[in-house]
C-alpha cells in the first residue's frame, strides 16, 4: 500500500464524508449495550457529571462526547468487582452530598450549583488520595473524573476539537514554534 | 521433487526466520518456512492499524477478561486491546515458572517482527571479547571484523535510520538519514557531551524505521502505531521486507499452523534429515525433509525443538552433548531510570509522532572507568510536553481546567536503562513433561534470575540517570526502580550458545549445531553474551552469514 492508498483507507475508516457522525454514534451505542450494569438515567447522570467536569467552552463539553456511556463501558469491562461497587455506590453518595449542600439531587441543580458541588467533591477525593493507604481503593469521584478525562480526550470530539489530531502526520518536526493557546496534539 | 522434500527448512517466521528464508531462496534453494501460528497478511490483516483512538471501546486499555486470560502479558504494557491478537494465547501455550520469568510471545507469521521495538545497534569487540577478558562463560567464536560486512548487508536491506557518531564500541552502520532530536533533547545532548568531555553521548535512536522510501516500502509517516502493523511497510518486519523478497524468488513455500515438534536425526550420517510437524489445526503429523535446517523459532522455542529431538542418542536432546543446551538464559534488565521537568521551551513544540527516542550508549567499564560490577548499560528515553493527563495543582474541574488541559503542559525528559545480563549456567530452561500444552506437547520450565552483578549495575543505572539529567538542567528529577521481571525486556538470549569448543557450547562459529552440522540456529538462542544493545540486528547479521556458509558448505558437499 502506498501513502495515498493508505490515507484513503484511513479516511474511509474514519467515516470521512461517507458516514455521518450521527450514524457513528448510533452504531456505537448499539455495540456497547451496558444495560446489565447501568440504567439509561445513570448514563445521563454520568454525562451531566462529565459535562460539569469538562463543560462546553469554545469547544464542546464532555456530554457531546457521550462520556457517560464511555464510563459505563469502562466500569463494566475494566473495573474489578470491588471498584465497580465503589463506583456504583457513588451515585447515591453524590446525590447525598448534593442533598446536604443544596437540599436537591444532583440532576435538579443548576450549572453553578453543580460546579460548586463537584469542586467540593474533587477537593474531598484529593484529600482521600493523600491520606489513603496504597492498597485502599480510590474515591468514587476520582474514578468519575479520571474516566471523564480519558473518555473525553480520547473521543472524536475531544481529540479533534479540544485537541489537535493528525492521523497521518507524514513527517516529524522536533522544534515547531508554539504560542499560548495552540492546542495540544491528541494521542 | 517429491512431496515434502525441499532443499531447506526454516522453522519460525520472525526476524531471523524471515531472513533465513530470504537468503536461502535468493540463493536458489527450494525452501519451506514452517510457522506454528496463523498467517497475518501484510496490510490486509493489520486490522487495527488504521483505527482512530475513539474506535477502541476501552481507549486502548485492558479489560478484566484480558487480565484473567493473560496472567503473564498483564505484567507489562504489552497487554492492551489494540494489538491483543498479536500475542500468544496463554491458555493454549502455558509454561512453568520455577522462578518468575515474563515470556511475551507472538505465535503467527512474522512473529515478534510485527511488535518489536525496532532499535537496531551493532555489537562491537567490547562485546565479542567480553567473556574472554572477564574469564566467564565461554568466548564468542567470532569477532567484529567478521560480523561488520554482514551488519552492513542486513542494514542496507532492512533500512536502519540513524546518525554516524564514530563511537568505537557502538559502530556506525549503513544508515538512512537519522530521525530528528527535538529541541529539548538537542540541548540535553549538548550539555551531556560538554560535561563529560565527549565521553558520554546522547544520540537519536537507530531504528528499523525508514526515513526514505526503500524498495517497495514507504518512509515513516510518524503515526507511532508500529505495533499494530504498518500499512506503509515503513518499519522492518517479515511481512514488509523479507517475506515478499523470499516469495518473489518463487522458491518459498510458507506453511502456517505448523508446530515443529522435532528435528529428525539420522544416526548413520550424523545429520538431520528433516523435521516432524504437528498441524496445529488438524493435529495431523507430517514429515518434511531437506538438506539443511534453520531453527529460528525464537530463543526458547528453538531450544525446545532441540530438546525434543534425537533423544534416543542424547536423552537431553540434539545439541545437548556439551551439557549447555538450555543453559545461560539471558535478557536485558531495565525499568530503572529517572525523569524530571524541563523549564522553559514554552514556545517550542513538535509535529508528528516519532516512533523512536534517544539513545545513550554504554560508557561504564570502558577505558579507565572501573565499577564494582562488570559490563554496562545504555539508556533509551525521550523529551516531550505533558498532555491532558497531567495534574494541575490549583485547578479542580470546570471550563478553565478543561481549556488548560487542551494546551500542552511543561516539557519533561526521562531515560530508562537497559543493562547487560550475564550468562549464568544455572539460569536455564528444561522440559517439563508433566505439563502439556493444548496439543499434548511438553512445555518449558524456566528457572532463571538476575544476580549480584545486575543488582549492582542497577544502582548505577538509577543514580547515573539522575546525575546526567540534573547536569543537563532537568529539574525535580525522580528516580525509579520498577518491578522488573526477567524476560520483560523481550530479549530472550542464550540456551544454545555459540562457542569454540563442542564440549562447552551448542553451536560453532557458523551457528551450526556441533552434533548435527546441517542444523543452524541463528536466533537469540545462539547468543554467547548479551551486550546491552538491542539484539535483533545481530540475529539478522548472524542469519545472513550462516546462510552464506550453509550454501557454500552444500556446494562443497560438506553438508
Amino acid at each position: 500500500m502506498n501513502r495515498r492508498e493508505a490515507i484513503t483507507a484511513v479516511a474511509w475508516l474514519m467515516g470521512g464524508t461517507l458516514i455521518s457522525a450521527e450514524m457513528l454514534v448510533s452504531c456505537t451505542t448499539k455495540s456497547k449495550d451496558v444495560s446489565d450494569l447501568f440504567k439509561p438515567e445513570q448514563i445521563s447522570f454520568l454525562n451531566e457529571v462529565g459535562d460539569t467536569i469538562l463543560p462546553t467552552t469554545n469547544t464542546p463539553g464532555a456530554k457531546a462526547a457521550n462520556v457517560g456511556e464511555f464510563m459505563a463501558v469502562m466500569v463494566r469491562d475494566c473495573y474489578t468487582p470491588e471498584d465497580q461497587k465503589i463506583f456504583l455506590e457513588g451515585f447515591d453518595k453524590l446525590n447525598k452530598a448534593s442533598d446536604e449542600k443544596f437540599d436537591k439531587e444532583f440532576m435538579q441543580l443548576n450549572p453553578k450549583q453543580r460546579t460548586d458541588l463537584l469542586t467540593a467533591l474533587d477537593a474531598e477525593q484529593k484529600e482521600h488520595q493523600r491520606t489513603k493507604g496504597p492498597e485502599d481503593p480510590n474515591h468514587y469521584f476520582r474514578m468519575m473524573k479520571e474516566l471523564t478525562l480519558l473518555g473525553y480526550f480520547s473521543s472524536e470530539v475531544g481529540a479533534t476539537q479540544a485537541l489537535r489530531y493528525d492521523p497521518v502526520p507524514g513527517r516529524y518536526d522536533g522544534c515547531m514554534p508554539y504560542k499560548k493557546g495552540d492546542r495540544a496534539w491528541a494521542t | 521433487m517429491a512431496e515434502n522434500v525441499y532443499d531447506a527448512i526454516v522453522v519460525g517466521s520472525g526476524i531471523s526466520g524471515g531472513w533465513a528464508a530470504k537468503e536461502l531462496t535468493q540463493k536458489g534453494l527450494k525452501t519451506i518456512m514452517l510457522e506454528r501460528g496463523r498467517n497475518i497478511e501484510h496490510v490486509k490483516d493489520y486490522t487495527n492499524a488504521n483505527k482512530h483512538p475513539w474506535e477502541f471501546p476501552h481507549a486502548g486499555g485492558r479489560t478484566q477478561e484480558m487480565i484473567k486470560n493473560y496472567p503473564v502479558l498483564r505484567r507489562d504494557y504489552v497487554l492492551n486491546e489494540r494489538n491483543l491478537d498479536y500475542w500468544v494465547n496463554e491458555k493454549e501455550s502455558p509454561y512453568v515458572e520455577v522462578k518468575r520469568f515474563d515470556w511475551y510471545r507472538g505465535y503467527h507469521v512474522g512473529g515478534r517482527s510485527l511488535m518489536w521495538g525496532r532499535q537496531s545497534y551493532r555489537l562491537s569487540d567490547l562485546d565479542f571479547e567480553a567473556n574472554a577478558k572477564d574469564g566467564i562463560a565461554v568466548d564468542w567464536p567470532i569477532r567484529y571484523d567478521e560480523m561488520a560486512p554482514w551488519y552492513s548487508y542486513v542494514e542496507k536491506f532492512a533500512g536502519i535510520s540513524g546518525s554516524k557518531e564514530n563511537i568505537p564500541h557502538l559502530p556506525d552502520g549503513e544508515f538512512m538519514p537519522p530521525m530528528e532530536l527535538n529541541c529539548v533533547e538537542k540541548d540535553v545532548a549538548a550539555r551531556i557531551k560538554q560535561h563529560y568531555n565527549n565521553n558520554r553521548h546522547m544520540i537519536i535512536g537507530r531504528a528499523a524505521n525508514l526515513t526514505q522510501p526503500h524498495h517497495d516500502r514507504s518512509n515513516c509517516q510518524y503515526r507511532n502505531k508500529c505495533w499494530l502493523g504498518c500499512p506503509f511497510g515503513a518499519y522492518f518486519s517479515t511481512q514488509s521486507a523479507t517475506l515478499p523478497a523470499a516469495m518473489a524468488t518463487g522458491n518459498l513455500t510458507l506453511r502456517p499452523f505448523s508446530i515443529v515438534t522435532k528435528v529428525i536425526y539420522d544416526k548413520d550420517t550424523k545429520k538431520a534429515k528433516g523435521v516432524e510437524v504437528l498441524d496445529a489445526e488438524t493435529n495431523q503429523t507430517y514429515e518434511y525433509f531437506a538438506k539443511v535446517i534453520f531453527l529460528n523459532a525464537s530463543a526458547l522455542n528453538t531450544t525446545w525443538v532441540l530438546m525434543n529431538s534425537a533423544t534416543d542418542v542424547w536423552p537431553e536432546g540434539l545439541g545437548s552433548s556439551s551439557g549447555e543446551l538450555g543453559h545461560n538464559l539471558m535478557d536485558h534488565h531495565f525499568k530503572v531510570g529517572a525523569s524530571g521537568m524541563v523549564e522553559g521551551y514554552e514556545d517550542k513544540y513538535y509535529y508528528g509522532r516519532r516512533p523512536n527516542g534517544i539513545y545513550i550508549p554504554r560508557y561504564r567499564n570502558i577505558g579507565e572507568d572501573k565499577r564494582d560490577y562488570i559490563r554496562g548499560f545504555g539508556y533509551q528515553g525521550s523529551a516531550g510536553r505533558e498532555g491532558w493527563s497531567r495534574e494541575i495543582a490549583e485547578m479542580n474541574i470546570g471550563g478553565e481546567f478543561k481549556d488548560a488541559l487542551t494546551e500542552p503542559g511543561s516539557w519533561t525528559m526521562g531515560i530508562n536503562g537497559f543493562g547487560e545480563t550475564l550468562p549464568y549456567h544455572e539460569n536455564k530452561v528444561t522440559l517439563d513433561k508433566n505439563k502439556k500444552d493444548k496439543w499434548g506437547l511438553p512445555v518449558l520450565a524456566i528457572d532463571a534470575e538476575i544476580k549480584e552483578n545486575e543488582r549492582k549495575m542497577r544502582k548505577d543505572m538509577m543514580n547515573d540517570a539522575k546525575e546526567m539529567l540534573e547536569i543537563a538542567g532537568v529539574k525535580n528529577v525522580n528516580t525509579y526502580d520498577a518491578d522488573y521481571g526477567l524476560g520483560q525486556g523481550i530479549h530472550e538470549m542464550g540456551t544454545a550458545r555459540m562457542g569454540r569448543d563442542p564440549k562447552t557450547s551448542v553451536l560453532n562459529a557458523h551457528n551450526q549445531v556441533w552434533d548435527a552440522t546441517n542444523v543452524y540456529v541463528t536466533d537469540g538462542a545462539a547468543m554467547t553474551s548479551a551486550g546491552c544493545q538491542n539484539p535483533s540486528l545481530t540475529y539478522m547479521a548472524l542469519t545472513a552469514r550462516a546462510v552464506d556458509h550453509a550454501v557454500n558448505e552444500m556446494k562443497r558437499q560438506n553438508i
